[in-house]
């Protein structure tokens, strides 16, 4: 079975699809129909998911050294062959058992909270979608399929984020996903042509043995392949909603919570982070790309958290909050590690989704009401919500045993290591990782203030809202929130200090050597300190409301400002669409209808000019043309007895020669 | 000698009542001088030793084909008779363009090496004429035969006009 | 010099009979571009056949005379069809006058831009 389920690894992308096709096609009218394919759909998925990763992990990282790839040839002609099919490695059953089990918790959950929508079958179609092309993605043997899947998420995400069509926000929102989205993807596109170019090979495998020795096999200079890389790294910037391509994150969140649940949180927005992921010794070959996307990653952590502390709108903290959490990510394949930045992948979709079902109960019962002003004291009216929510916001801050504390920690580490403050890094760039660790701690004590800012005003206090009765979420939305509570309590625990091989997570995602985590008790205490530090400020802001967060808020407006306006970021791409791009259109547009416009029309205008000097030939005089007729005849007569003129067409018509 | 004195002769009323022909006004005084033209064509022949083809040019040219042209001038004469034909605006370009040619004619002519041959024409034409045209082009002469019965035929059905359906 | 000048004009050849017959084709061909009148035309024409028919007879009797009579035969065809081509000529004149009732070149101009 086991053996079986290797070798046909792409039916796990295959029943979703073929959910997708069925209810597109068939089953459209009959909603409950439709919802029972698509889950059982991602049901049979997540069963071969778990026989291929219990196989897999029972033979400890043999996959590592001999992953499995099972493809057949696409196409192939001379200098390009292009393989389709199935990769399987200790990385790729992660993803795959953390994406068909979300898939599955959110499809049961979309059961409840979509009750009563009228595109319910369309929902559960495009959510099969959505599954299929990410778990083609993440099976995905070279760069080309997954870029086609790629493609694919962020196809499923413009019809998902705009899923209430009506809606112009909501169609506004999925139009700048696919847009902001398709500018990186132009990085991506060349990058991969790029190395096609230079490699001769899209295969994952072939190119993580060729670059480490890239002299060998190309031409290229290490500038040339930092280049590369960084025109690369432009696609997952944009998927993962790293900065400046932010800004599509949040006005995601204009779609159904469960859609903001799977894919803005747990699965769509990583496939960035595991593309890095999968050609990391790219980016490990050359030092300044492993720079700039550790910059890159700190940097949005801290950006997204200093926004993320002034909202007002539940599920936009959550998208923040989610950036920052990609940024933390990024930051860990920035310090080298692949462990660190895969263990914080699996912890973060197991909070994030938990969080983000949350909100959804709290949106439901608040009858759509989005301001966190209007919640407040919800604990007594819905507890199974509460409780999950404190354990995932628990987890996210960082707090000793739950999930996030374990990653989180592990990618301080990690930063830590690769930075001047450890002693022990090698490498040129030391000094600027000991600014991006700062940067990760102060995102660590940010992350717990404002998520716990929010927990308690809405969880806490007395409801401000007088219109609504809130209740408790009906038992197929609860149930899988408990679920999700219950990984994020235990997921962390194969992060575990000490655990040795064949038990802990490092040994089966790595890359490199085996090291096992070492207790680092200075970072432990030191970010459990700045998590409990953060909570008790939001508990003193806003639980115990001993300060007032409005005279913080006045006391640095501009700062307020620009935080809540999120820097005013996307005024000013509007600015350069506006006045660069706009007026570049005009230009062109001028030059369009005069000069081409002006060339084509010349060319008929001078035919009607001729014409119209010519037909004045056409005298209707006899004698006028008998004249041209004789003088013809005189010049091939004089031709022909005068000069030295050769000609065979001339002798034909009468002369001597 | 005298073939020389004999040829300017009739050259020059040849060409001399050509060049009349062509300038006089009056359309039946152009009809008449070429008359006078063709018989010197005529005399031309009787020169090359063409008795029986300058026996032909009288008899059709200036005997059939003027009185045809003299038929068409009747038919069609009318105004002042001294003004009836003539210049049009391409007179006086087609006249320097012709002293032209004609130059350009003479100088090629004269230069030109012709391939002469010494032997003397047969005395009467008639039967060497008919020999070849009755072997060896018999077809062009039937052609030919066919060619007038259809010009006559054309002509009277060009004439008559399109028969009215009443 | 002057002799020989002498001698080739007074010793009839070839060249005189083409020059004759070429300048009589110039003539009528000036009737045929410079008169206004149709039948004017039509006589220009004739001319023209009629110089032909000289350069005709000319060569043969200059280059070919103990042979055949080539040239006069080709003439008496010549002079068979530029009878015909008067006869329709003028039917097609008369025609045309009747319904136009004008015999100037210039007239016909029906084919104008």
């Amino acid at each position: 079975m086991f053996a079986f389920a290797l070798n046909h690894a792409w039916l796990i992308p295959f029943f979703p699809a073929l959910a997708f096709a069925v209810i597109t096609l068939f089953t459209k009218k009959m909603i409950k129909f439709s919802a029972a394919i698509s889950i059982v759909a991602i049901v049979l998925s997540l069963i071969m998911s778990l026989i291929i990763g219990i196989g897999v992990i029972g033979q400890g990282d043999n996959f590592l050294e001999h992953p499995v790839k099972a493809v057949v040839t696409w196409f192939s002609m001379p200098g390009l062959s292009i393989e389709i099919g199935t990769l399987i490695d200790n990385v790729s059953v992660m993803m795959l058992l953390v994406v068909t089990l979300i898939t599955t918790l959110v499809q049961i959950y979309s059961l409840g909270y979509m009750h009563g929508d009228p595109g319910f079958a369309r929902f559960f179609a495009y959510v099969s979608l959505f599954a299929a092309s990410m778990l083609g993605l993440v099976i995905a043997p070279n760069l080309l399929i997954m870029f086609v899947f790629w493609e694919l998420v962020g196809l499923c995400s413009y019809l998902l984020i705009g899923f209430w069509y009506g809606k112009i926000s909501a169609s506004a929102a999925a139009k700048k996903a696919f847009i902001t989205c398709r500018a990186g993807d132009f990085g991506l596109l060349l990058g991969i042509i790029l190395l096609q170019i230079n490699f001769g090979t899209l295969d994952l495998q072939q190119l993580s043995a060729m670059i480490p020795n890239f002299t060998q096999y190309t031409g290229l200079t290490a500038a040339g392949l930092t280049a590369i890389a960084i025109i690369l790294f432009l696609g997952p910037m944009a998927k993962s909603g790293q900065f400046p391509f932010h800004v599509w994150l949040p006005d995601a969140m204009e779609g159904p919570t469960p859609v903001s649940a799977l894919i803005h949180a747990a699965t769509m927005v990583v496939a960035g982070v595991y593309l890095v992921g999968r050609i990391l010794t790219l980016f490990i070959t050359l030092p300044s790309a492993l720079l700039f996307v550790a910059i890159i990653g700190a940097f949005t952590a801290l950006f997204a958290a200093t926004i993320a502390i002034t909202q007002t709108e539940m599920k936009k903290i959550l998208a923040y909050s989610t950036i920052s959490q990609l940024g933390y990510m990024m930051l860990a394949l920035g310090a080298a590690s692949l462990t660190a930045s895969m263990f914080h992948l699996m912890t973060h979709a197991f909070f994030k989704a938990l969080l983000f079902l949350g909100a959804g109960c709290v949106l439901h019962a608040m009858h759509n009401e989005a301001s966190i002003w209007k919640y407040g004291g919800l604990k007594k009216y819905m507890p199974v919500t509460y409780w999950t929510f404190l354990i995932a916001c628990l987890a996210i801050a960082g707090i000793f045993p739950f999930a996030g504390f374990f990653s989180k920690d592990l990618i301080l580490e990690v930063t830590f290591a690769a930075s001047s403050f450890s002693g022990h890094a090698h490498g040129p760039f030391q000094a600027v990782y000991s600014v991006l660790f700062i940067m990760a701690v102060l995102t660590a004590f940010l992350t717990a203030f404002y998520m716990f800012r929010m927990f308690f005003i809405c969880f806490h206090g007395e409801l401000r809202s007088k219109e609504v009765e809130p209740h408790e979420a009906p038992k197929v939305m609860t149930v899988p929130l408990i679920i999700l509570g219950i990984f994020t309590v235990i997921s962390g625990w194969v992060g575990w200090p000490g655990l040795g091989e064949g038990k802990a997570f490092g040994y089966f995602v790595r890359m490199g050597e085996f090291h096992p985590v070492e207790a680092n008790w200075f970072l432990i205490i030191l970010s459990t300190l700045l998590a409990l530090g953060g909570i008790a400020l939001a508990a003193l802001f806003y639980w115990k409301q001993t300060y007032s967060a409005q005279a913080v808020a006045e006391k640095f407006p501009i700062l307020y400002k620009i935080s809540y306006h999120k820097y005013y970021i996307d005024e000013f791409y509007l600015w350069i669409i506006h006045q660069i791009i706009d007026k570049c259109g005009w230009l062109l547009w001028k030059f369009d209808i005069y000069v081409v416009d002006g060339i084509v029309n010349g060319f008929g205008k001078m035919a009607q000019w001729g014409g119209a000097v010519m037909r004045k030939v056409q005298t209707g005089q006899l004698q006028h043309y008998a004249l041209v007729f004789l003088l013809g005849i005189m010049l091939m007569f004089v031709l022909l007895s005068f000069t030295g003129v050769h000609s065979p067409a001339l002798g034909m018509i009468g002369g001597a020669r | 000698m005298a073939m020389a004195a004999m040829f300017y002769l009739i050259a020059f009323i040849t060409l001399g009542s050509a060049l009349m022909m062509v300038i006089n006004k009056n359309i039946f005084h152009s009809a008449l001088l070429m008359l006078v033209s063709f018989v010197g064509v005529a005399a031309v022949y009787i020169l090359l030793h063409a008795d029986f083809l300058a026996a032909v040019q009288v008899l059709v040219y200036a005997g059939a084909i003027t009185v045809f042209i003299i038929f068409g001038i009747m038919f069609t004469m009318k105004g002042d008779p001294k003004k009836t034909n003539p210049f049009s605006k391409n007179a006086i370009p087609a006249a320097v363009l012709l002293l032209l040619f004609i130059v350009i004619n003479a100088v090629t002519v004269v230069i030109t090496v012709w391939p002469l041959s010494n032997l003397n024409p047969p005395e009467t034409t008639v039967r060497a004429i008919a020999d070849l045209m009755l072997s060896k082009y018999v077809v062009g002469f039937e052609v030919t035969a066919v060619l007038l019965l259809t010009a006559m035929v054309g002509a009277i059905v060009i004439v008559k006009g399109v028969k009215k359906s009443s | 010099m002057i002799d020989i000048l002498m001698d080739k004009i007074l010793t009839i050849g070839l060249e005189h009979f083409l020059i004759l017959s070429g300048t009589l084709f110039f003539i009528g061909l000036f009737a045929v571009l410079a008169k206004k009148n149709v039948i004017a035309v039509l006589m220009g024409i004739e001319i023209m056949f009629s110089a032909v028919n000289i350069n005709l007879v000319a060569f043969n009797r200059y280059t070919a005379a103990g042979t055949a009579l080539t040239g006069h035969v080709f003439a008496i065809f010549v002079i068979a069809l530029a009878a015909a081509e008067v006869a329709v000529g003028l039917a097609l004149i008369i025609s045309i006058y009747r319904q136009r009732t004008s015999t100037d070149v210039q007239d016909y101009d029906w084919l104008k831009w």
